[in-house]
């Protein structure tokens, strides 16, 4: 074990309605611990306390299952190449700050410390993400040939998890990452033909009523996904929507 | 007083399904928006099983503790999903779909379950396609299919590395839809603290509002426990944080017999603990052992770094021992060799529980780009996680806790011991036996909730609905379950102790690994059934659970969890020592062929064994299904 000490700068905020500030704490972690791992270590040191542990979100801790995401010295997932969860110590060195803060959009608000409420991604999802086809209605699953460079293309398209990070590391709190790559992924699949022009119209209609920032092509997005979703997705959805808006 | 009616159809297996739907009491089309269901979890089984009844018309609620229904835990499968198809051409049907099955479970199934599983599985792959799935395909657009273990068929379907996120993508875009329609009410960030029993039918469900803290009680006709597994039993495993057995247990101590408790898969490749911090392992495709050398060093305590010993100290105990399979030997045979070589002192790592798989001779013969063309997503995943090089250095290597076959004991139309409370998924028995194949987890949760609960549950409320007595949330039933919720977590908040709930985890884990793990002997188990009850009355004395009980607590959650698992620990190390055989993920060292394989008893053990809850502090009672087989010979598995 290598240990290394580290000064943390943590959000708190005790729920939505009250202001929120950065706390510091002063940890000695081991630099193999995962950057969670490293907070669950600094809550059970606050719980044998008695103090209040603080909160943040994650689940599969294998970057995929798109609950965990913290905004580490600015930058959403910090310097991780994935999601935060696969994020390690030994990125840090002896003595370094990290600050540590939630996703921050006015279509996230913070529950509380570092939980966000994402559910206005769920309701985008609920206005078209889907193909609408009822159990038992399906044709045989090879009735319907697809290329092979058509279905990778979607399935680079479907890897999006949800995360949100697009939106925290938007200058305008943009969804349109998130939003591009379903409809991006079903407009290539013949699937999704049939519902096209209503999936694009209406999870974008959904995305703006949640609050979520119009694209303005910084890119910021593109950078900080976790599963490499191409900002090109972008620009298809604006094509779906503008396709489906004149006829 | 418990009831193990199995309600297997009789006559010929390959039309029982079939006879079955037709017997099967209806519920008119417009009667169905009058029944009320409770859908709890929103994994493969939960989320095909919501949006599949909702779009019948009945009227639903689902609920999932994560923040969204895609989150739960389905998400992280990888490898795929196996359907008889038989689109390779090469022999498969559902009758061999089946064969396999029972097989691999190692005869501890019942066979009619796993019969209609493998004829549904054909349509799991086409409802997944027609939603939109990107599954894997041929240059001419049809889909493509890999073998995986325990088959000799090529029958399993992916969408590359992420097989379960799609899948579950697919069942969540369909549950989201019957939510836009107003036919599913989701709640989500709720968790399951009870079941409501009315005259001796589940009517109801107590959940807990993680972010408000509030007591929710909700009424239905029926309840569907689609929750999962109880791996993280053992602490670390390779299950999600948030994977728990609460909601289940719950059930259980309301009457739903619990079976096969001991039925918990552990798998061999997973990423070794690197320290305490550890909060869960990662699994590592089996396939590495293809071209990885697996081996210790010969000597105990050897700390040298790996390169710096020499080929004539190293020992490569799986070739050595297993001459003809060698690294490829079955998961349950690698696992246990491993801790073997660690419990002799000979592993490695800060901790000394991993074994090296090395694949320097691999990097010899294939040369650097060809071991990346094969596993490099593998070692980059490797590297990220460990910080170190496996092109340079061997893996580090130990088994995890990955899968629970136990669960709760259903029928053949998946309910349990407790009319109207159903089990889909993990978290029921069902399939699988002693032991669950690879790519039949995505298999069995969709078919579960996409093909067999429509029926099955139709004809429940076809039968009993009208006469099911009407029922509010403030009927005394409710409000003594809640009472009962929030007298446990008020005492949870009250207790001043200085322990947090992680440590107490962290403790019933070691001692199931030890005691109740990959190889279990009647000492062992003996001990653990001491100890566990040791532990459990240690952590209400001196469990510290801060904070408040208003706003979310995430560690308020764990400690409500982990009490659950304390109790449910004790009744697996009781199946454990119950089960004097070996049979599939269930070991014995008393019950070992001269040459070391797993002995299955099958005159005294052919049985599921269901679990009665009997009350605070008393000994739970066992019940036995027998289990009888007309189609699959019962023989030996052989790894030679």
């Amino acid at each position: 074990m290598s240990s290394i000490n580290v000064k943390l700068r943590v959000w708190r905020q005790a729920g939505p309605d009250v202001a929120g500030k950065l706390v510091d704490y002063a940890l000695t972690t081991d630099s193999h611990a995962s950057f969670l791992e490293m907070l669950d270590q600094l809550n059970r040191e606050l719980v044998n306390k008695g103090e209040d542990a603080i909160e943040f979100d994650s689940d599969c801790r294998e970057g995929i299952c798109g609950m965990c995401g913290l905004v580490i010295n600015g930058v959403a997932h910090g310097p991780s190449d994935t999601t935060t969860c696969q994020l390690h110590m030994r990125s840090y060195k002896e003595g370094d700050t990290i600050a540590i803060e939630p996703w921050q959009a006015t279509a996230f608000p913070v529950i509380k410390d570092l939980v966000v409420d994402r559910s206005s991604f769920d309701r985008i999802q609920a206005a078209g993400g889907y193909v609408s086809v009822g159990t038992g209605s399906a044709p045989d699953a090879n009735a319907i040939p697809i290329g092979k460079a058509v279905a990778n293309e979607a399935m680079d398209y479907a890897q999006c998890i949800g995360c949100g990070a697009c939106v925290a590391a938007c200058p305008n709190a943009s969804a349109s990452l998130f939003v591009g790559a379903k409809i991006s992924q079903l407009a290539l699949m013949p699937q999704g033909q049939v519902e096209r022009k209503e999936r694009a119209l209406g999870m974008v209609e959904q995305m703006d009523k949640e609050g979520f920032g119009p694209c303005s092509n910084h890119g910021e997005c593109e950078a900080v996904c976790p599963k490499s979703i191409p900002i090109k997705v972008i620009a298809n959805m604006k094509r779906e929507w503008l396709k489906a808006s004149l006829t | 007083m418990i009831n193990l009616e199995s309600n297997e159809p009789d006559g010929p297996i390959e039309t029982q399904w079939e006879r079955t739907r037709f017997k099967n009491t209806l519920v008119n089309p417009a009667n169905k928006r009058k029944f009320n269901v409770l859908v709890v979890g929103t994994g493969l089984a939960g989320s095909s099983a919501a949006a599949s009844l909702a779009e019948l018309g009945y009227n639903v609620q689902s609920f999932c503790l994560q923040d969204s229904p895609r989150r739960a835990h389905s998400i992280a499968a990888q490898g795929g999903i196996n359907a008889a198809k038989n689109y390779a051409n090469d022999g498969d049907s559902v009758y061999r779909l089946f064969y396999d099955t029972v097989k691999g479970g190692d005869y501890r199934s019942r066979e009619s379950n796993v019969y209609r599983l493998a004829q549904v599985s054909t349509n799991i792959i086409d409802q997944a396609a027609a939603q939109g799935i990107p599954f894997a395909r041929e240059y001419g657009g049809t889909l493509t299919t890999r073998s995986f273990g325990g088959a000799q068929v090529s029958r399993t379907f992916y969408a590359r590395g992420q097989t379960g996120q799609q899948l579950l993508l697919g069942a969540y875009s369909a549950l989201m839809r019957q939510v836009h329609q107003g036919n599913v009410k989701l709640h989500t960030r709720r968790e399951m603290m009870d079941l409501v029993v009315v005259d001796g039918k589940a009517r109801g469900i107590v959940v807990r509002n993680l972010v408000t803290g509030a007591y929710e009680r909700y009424w239905g006709d029926a309840v569907l426990l689609c929750t999962g597994g109880y791996g993280r039993v053992f602490y670390l495993s390779t299950n999600a944080i948030n994977c728990n057995a609460t909601a289940a247990w719950r059930a259980h101590k309301k009457g739903a017999a619990f079976a096969n408790p001991c039925y918990t898969q552990i798998h061999p490749t997973c990423i070794p603990q690197a320290g305490e911090h550890q909060s869960k392992l990662t699994l590592m495709s089996e396939s590495l052992r293809n071209d990885g050398r697996v081996w210790v060093p010969q000597k105990a305590g050897d700390t040298r770094a790996a390169n710096d010993i020499p080929e004539s100290e190293r020992d490569y105990y799986l070739e050595r021992r297993y001459p003809a399979f060698g690294n490829l030997v079955p998961r349950d045979v690698a696992s246990r060799a491993a801790k073997q070589a660690c419990d002799e002192g000979k592993g490695v790592n800060v901790t000394g529980r991993a074994v090296y798989l090395d694949f320097a001779d691999a990097v010899k013969r294939m040369g650097r780009d060809g071991v990346a063309e094969k596993y490099g997503n593998l070692f980059d995943m490797y590297e990220r996680i460990t910080g170190d090089n496996p092109y340079r250095t061997p893996m580090k290597i130990y088994p995890a806790s990955h899968y629970t076959m136990g669960g709760l004991w259903v029928d053949y139309n998946l309910m349990t011991t407790i009319p109207g409370l159903f089990a889909l998924g993990e978290a029921n028995f069902s399939d699988h036996g002693a032991n669950r194949l690879g790519a039949s987890a995505l298999m069995q949760g969709l078919a579960d909730g996409y093909f067999v609960i429509p029926y099955t549950l139709g004809d429940y409320l076809g039968k009993h609905g009208n006469d099911l007595k009407s029922v509010d949330v403030n009927d005394a039933e409710f409000g003594e379950a809640e009472e009962q919720v929030s007298g446990r977590i008020d005492k949870l908040l009250s207790n001043k102790g200085n322990k947090s709930p992680l440590d107490f985890h962290r403790e019933l884990g070691n001692l199931m690994y030890d005691k109740c793990g990959m190889a279990r002997n009647e000492k062992g188990l003996k001990e653990a059934i001491e100890e566990i009850p040791k532990i459990r009355d240690e952590f209400w004395k001196s469990v510290s659970v801060p904070g408040r009980k208003d706003t979310l607590n995430q560690n308020l959650a764990e400690a409500n969890r982990v009490a659950d698992f304390l109790e449910l620990a004790e009744m697996l190390a009781r199946d454990a020592l119950n089960r004097e055989e070996s049979c599939g993920a269930h070991l014995r060292e008393e019950y070992l062929t001269e040459d070391g394989e797993a002995r299955r008893r099958d005159d005294e053990f052919s049985y599921s064994a269901a679990w009665e809850w009997k009350g605070e502090g008393e000994a739970h009672e066992l019940h036995k299904e027998p289990l009888t087989f007309k189609y699959v010979k019962q023989t030996t598995r052989s790894y030679k």
